[in-house]
């Protein structure tokens, strides 16, 4: 199982991404930015970071790239894609998902481990999940507020496609408390807060049972593979 | 010499968050100005020409400007004008 | 590539020739900031008056800020005063960009803290950025990938306004610049002091890790060999003072104003860094060098003085951002995110093709000889004709005048014995949570939330934990742990056993947490050394940190030196921060700094004297400064840390929290606090033991103590351990299933009151 992990210039959290996949038990395979080729990878994660410096806006011009658009095209056929933090702005800017990301409310950049429930596990990077389940994953941004018109907001609650609501704590000022989500089709999702900085006990949030031990995020990966194998 | 410059003026949608805005008004409040009400931070971008821009030009400024320089979903482009 | 060249012509510069046929033309030393035998020693080592460029130059390379020329004399020591043990892991000492430590399994360290105080308190937000961006290149340079930053901030009194303007930039620049870098921000301190009113210190510290063989130097050796400038286009930034050689040079343009301030820009230097790490691995960069403070001047010059080789520089290839620029004005620009490659010939094609994968700019700016001499042409104009040596490394050396400050004696025998103690519990237990809640002490997780502490996903160990510790091989987990520390108020009163205490301090944050000491940095911060008081402090504290070294074993690998540190003619407290770097074969042996599980046995290793003098107590409760410093111990705390590396060795320690500002009290609070576990403490023994206050017992500062929790299964060991080891141990309590606090005979707190007042601190004052 190959997937591709998408550097642009000023990508941050690409090697932390290809480490997750690899410890869930698939291969990461480095894409890089002005090649339109995917490699044949059978999904895409867009890391976190900040890419061309957060230029004109968040994900505006990464979302420009090549790379992308052959993500676009494979997304729209079905290719389940991952956007965390930079990447979901990324998303958000190349129309896969709906709604935008602005500045914090308090203005400040914030890193936390933050508090999720899980409300839709019908997705490719979800599967795993049970419905509701509360996990803790660290959050780490300074754009991280979801805001969408009236309409849109109506109609991602009515077709339940909020993937991820912050739980707890709002760390952002996000509308409805949301923190991810996901397309119709279900194979592309995004999320602000960082999946792949909780997948090796030891490096991840701590838990009541251990300083750093929190590894909530590897269901991310694992989903995938699951639903890959079982395509 | 200098060769004319399109400006286009991109502010967040009127009736979204803009949370820069408010903490930049409640900053002028805390100095002592409660006369201005509210703020609202957009962009202005410079787009240079080697030549004077043609109508064309123009045309195209709107269409970068809507495609590109602004994001529809939490932008509005309030004006693509040409400035000497 | 683009380029984009300077329009201005050769006849307006001044040349080399002009040099020589004008011996007498007047020229601005002084403004420049050179004293006249400095200019009268230029003239002696040109044999004629310098050009506009060359006094640039000049002027600049043998500043405070570049030639330490006022502490040179007493940095030699850290060269000294060493031993061939000390030197055995050494790979690079001080002198180069920073220093490198080999710490095993064929992988090295470099590492280093630096200030930028003053553009700081002009500027906080890019002073602040633009500091983390200097000494994160200085890593890159000698070839490491940076893995980690760190900082240590002084600002003055918090209920100041100014106090607040300085630290929402400060804190905004730094992580504004440190994340978008994504280097994870694991530690560091915050404190607050009047001292600092005018005049805030911002010391950034960065951590790299390299393969023994990735090593860069930043020489240029080889006759040949390619010069190429390579990064952020060169703009106006930084060069305030040589504006005045522009309106000596350029009648008809009238005086420039040029910014003295450098604007930093994360992204170019995270575009910078992943490309010069592809430039290392493809072996294309026979040396490299970083432009930081002097910029070209600096670069060019150090490069070929360090290889003992010259350069030819042809100025007009540079790009610039601004074409006004002149020759003087690019060579002194401080633009940051710009790198110098030596670049051997056959390599050149190779190096072309990695940086234009990563669209960064270049410019081929000329070549290295073999005499050692400095050669810029503006177009066919020689506007520099220099030895390079004289230049970057034998700038004037100053034995400025050092006295002792008439005023020591009377406040050394100011002490707290005076000092009203409290009697009652209540009294106690009222001071305890001032003292954990005052804005030094309090929870400063306002500004490191800001901070990402998870990316590159090898962070073992954060604030609030004692060191930093970074996971450098995913293999074997070797790993490397880091801990700065200075304390202001003690060098104040003892500048000699000030530096010491630091050293104690940083050295027993990194044995706590389950590494081994093996190198230092420093960041020397004092006032004017034009003032001979505070060259005494100088004196006293490098001789301190010195025979600390070498008492400790660790030698000093590098550092940094910053004067002129004052609030209007008031100098601040000599403030040498000291870091120490420690390494561990496992990361997972690391220890926590607090306790997670009830029921364990808490120790209290150590001995506690009446210490007050200069504590967090003196000055929270009674404002006073005054005394003598607690005594440092180096001899013990490096018993305290082999026991403790020994115990940790043998899995016998649950967690472990060093003791230092706030004594005690602070270290159990923290220790509760860290995972929320409660305990009941009684301190009647240490009172009785060591025959002193109760006071004492709470907010002593005596060094070379730590608080240890073990669990019951291994309590015989360790105690066993300690006793052999002759570590004075003390069993002080026991943690509780309960979140609450008890030190008995005194009072009980809930850990959630405990937390709220800790926490709400920094938010009133400045959020």
């Amino acid at each position: 199982m190959k997937i591709g992990v998408v550097t642009f210039p000023g990508t941050l959290d690409d090697r932390d991404a290809a480490r997750a996949v690899r410890i869930a038990g698939a291969t990461p395979v480095a894409l890089w930015h002005a090649d339109t080729n995917l490699h044949d990878v059978d999904a895409v994660v867009l890391p976190g970071g900040f890419s061309y410096g957060d230029y004109l806006r968040c994900g505006a011009i990464a979302a420009q790239a090549p790379v992308m658009q052959t993500i676009i095209e494979k997304a729209n056929q079905g290719l389940p894609v991952l956007g965390i933090c930079n990447g979901f702005q990324v998303l958000v800017e190349s129309h896969l998902l709906p709604g935008g990301l602005i500045r914090n409310e308090n203005q400040h950049f914030i890193c936390r481990d933050q508090k999720l429930k899980v409300e839709n596990t019908s997705t490719a990077w979800t599967n795993q999940f049970t419905q509701d389940e509360i996990i803790t994953i660290p959050l780490k941004n300074g754009e991280g507020g979801y805001i969408a018109d009236a309409e849109t907001l109506k109609r991602l609650e009515g077709e339940g496609l909020i993937t991820f609501r912050y739980e707890e704590v709002n760390p952002n000022g996000s509308m409805n408390n949301i923190a991810g989500l996901r397309n119709e089709r279900g194979n592309v999702v995004g999320l602000m807060p960082h999946p792949e900085h909780a997948v090796e006990a030891g490096f991840g949030p701590d838990t009541p049972a251990a300083m750093r031990s929190g590894v909530d995020g590897l269901k991310f990966f694992t989903s995938v593979i699951h639903s890959l194998v079982n395509a | 010499m200098n060769v004319p410059k399109i400006i286009v003026e991109v502010m967040p949608k009127a009736d979204l968050l803009d949370p820069q805005g408010k903490a930049v008004a409640n900053s002028i409040h805390r100095k002592g100005h409660p006369e201005v009400a509210a703020v609202r931070i957009g962009k202005r971008i410079e787009l240079h020409y080697d030549n004077a821009p043609t109508d064309a030009d123009l045309e195209n400024a709107k269409q970068i400007a809507a495609d590109f320089l602004s994001n529809g979903v939490i932008e509005d482009v309030v004006a693509v004008t040409v400035e000497a | 590539m683009a380029i984009f060249k300077s329009t201005k012509t050769a006849t307006n510069v001044d040349t080399t020739q002009d040099a020589k046929n004008s011996p007498d033309k007047h020229q601005p030393w002084k403004e420049l900031g050179l004293k006249e035998d400095e200019y009268e020693s230029i003239k002696t080592i040109l044999g004629r008056r310098p050009t506009s460029a060359e006094l640039a130059m000049y002027s600049v390379m043998w500043s405070e800020h570049c030639s330490y020329k006022s502490s040179k004399i007493y940095l030699r020591q850290f060269g000294e005063k060493v031993t061939d043990e000390m030197k055995k892991n050494l790979m690079v000492g001080m002198g180069e960009n920073a220093g490198v430590v080999d710490i095993g399994e064929g992988w090295a360290v470099t590492f280093k803290v630096e200030s930028h105080n003053h553009p700081s308190y002009i500027e906080p937000f890019q002073g602040a950025a633009t500091g983390v961006g200097g000494i994160v290149r200085d890593i890159l340079t000698m070839g490491a990938r940076p893995i980690a930053v760190m900082d240590q901030l002084r600002f003055g009194a918090p209920e100041n306004d100014d106090t607040a303007r300085v630290v929402h930039g400060v804190v905004s620049g730094i992580s504004f610049y440190g994340n978008c870098l994504g280097l994870p921000n694991i530690g560091g301190e915050t404190v607050f002091d009047k001292v600092y009113q005018g005049n805030p210190l911002v010391n950034a510290l960065s951590v790299g890790a390299l393969r023994h063989d990735d090593l860069v130097l930043a020489k240029a050796s080889n006759p040949g060999d390619i010069v190429i400038l390579f990064g952020a286009r060169t703009g106006a930034d930084g060069i305030g003072g040589v504006s005045v050689l522009a309106s000596e040079t350029f009648d008809s343009t009238g005086p420039t104003k040029r910014p003295a301030v450098q604007v930093g820009d994360p992204f170019a230097e995270k575009v910078l860094i992943e490309c010069c790490l592809e430039l290392y691995k493809a072996k294309v960069v026979a040396g490299i060098q970083d432009l930081g403070g002097a910029g070209l001047s600096c670069a060019t010059s150090e490069l070929a003085s360090n290889g003992n080789a010259g350069m030819r520089v042809q100025l007009q290839n540079v790009l610039l951002r601004d074409d006004s620029l002149t020759p003087e004005e690019i060579l002194m620009s401080e633009s940051q995110e710009r790198m110098m490659a030596i670049v051997p010939k056959k390599d050149l094609k190779a190096f072309e093709a990695i940086v234009n994968k990563w669209e960064v700019e270049y410019s081929i700016l000329g070549e290295v000889i073999k005499e050692p001499r400095l050669y810029i042409n503006w177009g066919d104009e020689e506007i520099v004709n220099v030895p390079p040596r004289t230049v970057a490394h034998d700038g004037p050396v100053y034995e400025r005048p050092v006295a002792e400050p008439k005023w020591i004696e009377a406040l050394n025998q100011d002490t707290t014995n005076n000092l009203k103690k409290a009697e009652t519990p209540d009294e106690l237990a009222t001071q305890l949570i001032q003292i954990v809640s005052s804005p030094n002490q309090a929870s400063k997780s306002f500004i490191t939330d800001q901070y990402d502490h998870y990316v590159g996903g090898n962070t073992a160990l954060a604030m609030p934990d004692d060191s930093g510790m970074i996971r450098v091989d995913e293999s074997s987990n070797l790993g490397i742990a880091i801990a700065t520390d200075a304390n202001g108020r003690y060098g104040q009163l003892d500048p000699y056993a000030g530096a010491q205490l630091a050293l104690g301090e940083a050295y027993r944050n990194v044995a706590a947490s389950g590494a081994k000491p093996m190198a230092v940095t420093n960041c020397l911060n004092f006032g004017s050394p034009e003032n001979p008081e505070v060259m005494w402090q100088f004196k006293q504290a490098t001789a301190g940190l010195a025979d600390g070294c070498l008492e400790m074993g660790i030698p000093v690998t590098g550092g940094n030196v910053s004067f002129y540190n004052q609030t209007g003619d008031v100098a601040i407290h000599p403030t040498p921060v000291v870091g120490v770097l420690g390494v561990i074969d496992d990361v997972a042996r690391r220890i926590p700094s607090g306790w997670q599980d009830a029921g364990h046995n808490i120790y209290l290793l150590g001995t506690t004297e009446e210490e007050l003098d200069a504590s967090v107590w003196s000055e929270v409760i009674h404002d006073h400064l005054g005394g003598l410093p607690p005594k440092a111990k180096l001899n013990k705390e490096i018993e305290l840390a082999e026991a403790i590396q020994a115990a940790s060795l043998q899995g016998l320690i649950a967690s472990a929290h060093d003791l230092s500002e706030g004594g005690l009290a602070q270290a159990i609070v923290e220790s509760c606090l860290r995972f929320n576990v409660g305990a009941r403490i009684y301190i009647d023994e240490i009172v009785e033991q060591n025959n002193i206050t109760k006071t004492a017992a709470l907010f002593s500062e005596t060094q070379a103590r730590m608080l240890v929790s073990v669990g019951r299964e291994d309590d015989v060991k360790f105690v066993g351990l300690c006793e052999q080891r002759g570590i004075p141990i003390t069993r002080i309590g026991v943690t509780d299933t309960e979140p609450t606090l008890e030190i008995q005979h005194i009072a009980t707190w809930q850990l959630a009151d405990l937390k709220a007042a800790s926490e709400a601190t920094l938010p009133d004052l400045f959020g």
